[in-house]
């Protein structure tokens, strides 16, 4: 339940912009974990690389992607707004807020689906 | 029989709890009307602040369920859809009694912003003149009516993590100092706007702009502030 002064869609850029960063500051080490196995020799890392076909990994490689891709947008946000003057209506970009979730949502979708 | 509307009421400091009152409903009826008839019908000893009552002074906000308000400025009708009203002190500032909160932090930091201005001149100088129409006037402009009733202070979750984050208000103001081309430490403003604490801290997450009476948008003077250190230190002279 979200407090009742922090209902804006600039909070909720806030937190997707939070929550992605720490799931990629989660994610990074694993990967960095998974790539050292390549020093342990091939079947180590065949191993470790069998696990990812696993169902729940595939979902998690989904949201991964989700997280990237938002970040990425939220970051984009964050320095438009603070690199660029703000003129006019629309300045504060909350109008990136909803649509960049939609297509952070629909590009990890679309990765997974093999279309991109 | 007239109608009533059941007020939770904040009593008590920072240590405390809720009483319920029934008041009496009434046409057109602000919020600090409320908190006046409890006042003056049902508990004299019920504290809280106010003067203009019109919207100019910015002294009788509050926390009314849950946002930060100018109480005389908000109509019972619109807020109370649930029938009921909660009315705290503001949040982020120490608690005195009842609705009352102490506002010394926010105008100490208001002076640690380095909000003062400094002319070059005296008063034998000739007027130095400024174009209303320059890019830094209007930016000054749209950020000169703040009249420190501190609702964005309230409304900002920056302040309530980090007690020495300055906030909305004073870095607002330090917005308007930095781009007024007669004040004399537009440098020394810069510099304190960089302190910890200062324009960095800023999540943007807008709350202040959101709920600024006024329409203000510190977020928007923050940035700006962001922006102008940037250069600054891009320039070298930071």
């Amino acid at each position: 339940m979200i407090a009742r002064h922090r209902r804006d869609r600039a909070y909720l850029a806030f937190l997707g912009h939070r929550i992605s960063g720490i799931g990629l500051a989660v994610f990074l080490p694993l990967h960095f974990i998974v790539l050292a196995e390549v020093l342990s020799g091939e079947a180590a890392l065949d191993s470790v690389l069998a696990f990812t076909a696993h169902p729940v990994v595939k979902a998690m490689e989904w949201l991964l992607l989700v997280l990237v891709c938002a970040h990425l947008i939220f970051g984009l946000r964050l320095l438009m707004l603070e690199l660029r003057p703000w003129r006019g209506r629309g300045a504060d970009r909350r109008g990136w807020i909803l649509p960049g979730l939609i297509l952070a949502l629909a590009v990890g979708t679309l990765a997974m689906l093999g279309v991109v | 029989m007239t109608d009533t509307i059941p007020v939770r009421v904040w009593r008590g400091g920072d240590a405390g709890a809720f009483q319920t009152f029934d008041v009496a409903l009434r046409d057109n009826q602000t919020v600090l009307d409320i908190v006046t008839d409890i006042q003056r019908r049902q508990d004299p000893t019920l504290s809280y602040r106010f003067a203009c009552r019109v919207g100019v002074c910015g002294s009788c906000a509050m926390t009314v369920n849950g946002v930060p308000r100018w109480t005389c400025r908000t109509h019972v009708a619109k807020v109370a859809a649930e029938g009921v009203l909660t009315l705290e002190p503001l949040r982020n500032l120490p608690r005195l009694k009842d609705l009352a909160v102490d506002m010394t932090p926010f105008f100490d930091k208001w002076q640690k912003a380095g909000g003062t201005f400094e002319g070059r001149k005296t008063r034998d100088d000739a007027v130095d003149p400024v174009k209303p129409g320059s890019r830094a006037r209007k930016a000054a402009d749209a950020a000169i009516e703040c009249i420190n009733c501190a609702v964005c202070y309230a409304a900002c979750d920056v302040v309530d993590w980090d007690p020495d984050y300055l906030g909305p208000a004073a870095l607002n103001r330090v917005w308007t100092l930095v781009n007024d081309r007669r004040h004399a430490r537009r440098s020394d403003t810069l510099d304190k706007a960089a302190q910890s604490g200062g324009c960095g801290s800023c999540h943007s997450q807008g709350a202040c702009m959101r709920h600024c009476p006024v329409g203000l948008s510190p977020t928007e003077s923050i940035a700006g502030l962001k922006r102008a250190l940037l250069f600054s230190l891009l320039g070298g002279r930071l």
